[in-house]
């Protein structure tokens, strides 16, 4: 077993297995996968090099750039800074997994439509994450630009949206491409 | 990466045990901090003892109007539940001005508490940290320190503190609830954390046996007119240069109840007790909110690039005292 991926990306795993490797059960767009890992895999390293999952992105690999959200039961996360054996059991959706019988997902429709991207890098996990901020919007969590946090606007507005969005980092700067497509593909989904 | 064992922890009593059984054992909420200590290797545990599948994750509401939140609530949770929202806005304003939508749904309170500061000379192995390496100085004090903190400094760190939730909770009174192998112990949040001093290392009262397992808030009728203002180089996922929050009851003009705590300024969240001492009892007017931050600051020493955190601090008490009493205006 090699270590986790300080610097670059981590070695494959050489299918030894130590004693103080754990047996994690990732279910991972649908399907449950049993890994040996050491704990200091990231769920990033193990989408990546285990599963070999290559559509989530390893970018800053601290948390600052946004590029490895992933969604863990709905919720978006960081999988750079998740340890693979923290989300044993859980139900983990990566890019991978949105698109429906050969259909892409309806953001993703909305992201080649109004050129949400330019390298593609941080798009898998713009997406995830726009997915998980519809999620907390629907479900009531304020954002640092709602008015009136004791009772949130029912409005998915462009601030909102960019605000929500801030953890997701574009250095080609496609971000008006991604605003329009997300506020194209949710906006008028707001239920509550 | 330095190896390490890994136990998932079912209660405290347990997490307390098997954090015992190592020499350097860290307890392990949502790791958006200390994964990344790890990882770099300045932090360097023999064993995590993951924290987060206590049944502490819960929001209740107590008998006295109060809440406790359980330490393995995630900082989403908080800002969400329907009584924060409304008794406590500043809480959930500050909870939502920290990190992104990702961290704040994989950090848990507990967590956010045990932070460690993100001064660029911590996290560089090559730089002099008195507070990674005791003793070795403090390459910051000459260095670019724009970012640093100009209250509760000391000749050996000027460091500040990174947590936005944290400063909300100081001022609304909040304490800390903690179990350890020789009991269970509540400490107010103003006296949880440690003034760098001699011993920048040493930066709270929690003893190695010792799992944070709640935070109370005490009931603060005042506080549903609370806000978090944050002042940041860029709008958003940006740590504080200055930010305040800020609780306030007035009576025909006078200020007859009054919470105050600043962040990004001071080596911890910092309970701004001069100021409140001036705007109570006083008539709530602009110049007594700018005589009482001015009163605040004069403690303040600034390092070569973070002097304007004096005024800028000053300006910012100001403004969110006077959006609390002025509604409708300087919004």
């Amino acid at each position: 077993m090699n270590d986790a991926g300080d610097n670059g990306p981590a070695r494959p795993h050489d299918g030894t297995d130590r004693a103080d490797d754990f047996t994690v059960r990732l279910r991972v767009n649908g399907r449950a996968h049993d890994l040996r890992l050491d704990p200091r895999v990231s769920l990033l390293d193990a989408f990546r090099e285990h599963l070999h999952l290559t559509g989530t992105k390893k970018g800053c690999n601290q948390g600052a750039c946004g590029a490895c959200t992933v969604l863990a039961d709905g919720e978006r996360i960081l999988s750079c800074l998740a340890l693979a054996v923290q989300y044993d059991g859980r139900d983990l959706t990566t890019i991978e997994g949105l698109a429906t019988d050969h259909a892409l997902h309806p953001l993703q429709a909305a992201f080649v439509e109004h050129d949400g991207f330019q390298c593609g890098y941080c798009t898998a996990g713009q997406i995830c994450s726009a997915i998980g901020m519809f999620n907390e919007f629907q479900d009531g969590v304020p954002s640092a630009v709602t008015a009136n946090v004791s009772s949130p606007t029912p409005e998915l507005t462009e601030e909102e949206i960019k605000e929500r969005m801030s953890g997701n980092l574009c250095r080609c700067g496609a971000y008006v491409g991604i605003c329009d497509a997300v506020r194209e593909t949710f906006a008028n989904k707001v239920t509550r | 990466m330095k190896p390490f064992a890994y136990a998932k922890a079912v209660d405290a009593a347990t997490a307390i045990t098997l954090r015992s059984q190592f020499a350097t054992a860290r307890f392990l909420g949502g790791g958006t901090n200390l994964v990344d200590l790890v990882r770099q290797g300045i932090e360097r545990p023999d064993a995590l003892v993951d924290v987060t599948g206590l049944p502490n994750d819960r929001i209740d509401e107590l008998a006295d109007g109060g809440l406790s939140v359980g330490a393995a609530v995630r900082n989403t949770a908080v800002a969400k539940h329907r009584l924060v929202r409304g008794r406590y806005p500043a809480l959930a304003q500050a909870i939502v001005s920290g990190a992104s939508g990702q961290i704040r749904n994989m950090a848990t309170v507990g967590g956010n508490l045990m932070q460690r500061t993100r001064c660029d000379y911590f996290y560089d192995m090559a730089a002099n940290c008195n507070k990674r390496h005791p003793g070795s100085g403090c390459d910051a004090i000459d260095g670019f320190n724009r970012m640093h903190a100009i209250l509760g400094t000391s000749e050996r760190c000027i460091a500040a503190h990174p947590s936005d939730m944290c400063v909300a909770l100081t001022a609304l009174d909040a304490t800390i609830h903690v179990e350890g192998t020789r009991g269970e112990r509540s400490i107010p949040f103003d006296a949880f954390y440690h003034l760098p001093g001699d011993t920048p290392h040493i930066e709270t009262v929690l003893q190695p046996d010792e799992l944070i397992t709640s935070v109370q808030i005490p009931p603060l009728g005042f506080a549903n007119n609370s806000i978090y203002r944050k002042v940041r180089d860029r709008s958003s996922y940006a740590f504080a240069l200055v930010s305040v929050a800020a609780a306030i009851a007035i009576a025909d003009g006078t200020i007859t109840a009054v919470r105050l705590a600043l962040g990004g300024v001071a080596a911890k969240p910092w309970r701004a007790h001069v100021a409140e001492r001036a705007l109570l009892g006083n008539a709530a007017t602009p110049e007594t909110f700018r005589r009482a931050a001015e009163a605040e600051l004069a403690s303040a020493r600034a390092a070569s690039h973070n002097g304007f955190k004096i005024e800028l601090a000053t300006r910012t008490i100001t403004g969110v005292l006077r959006e609390l009493t002025e509604p409708g205006d300087a919004r």
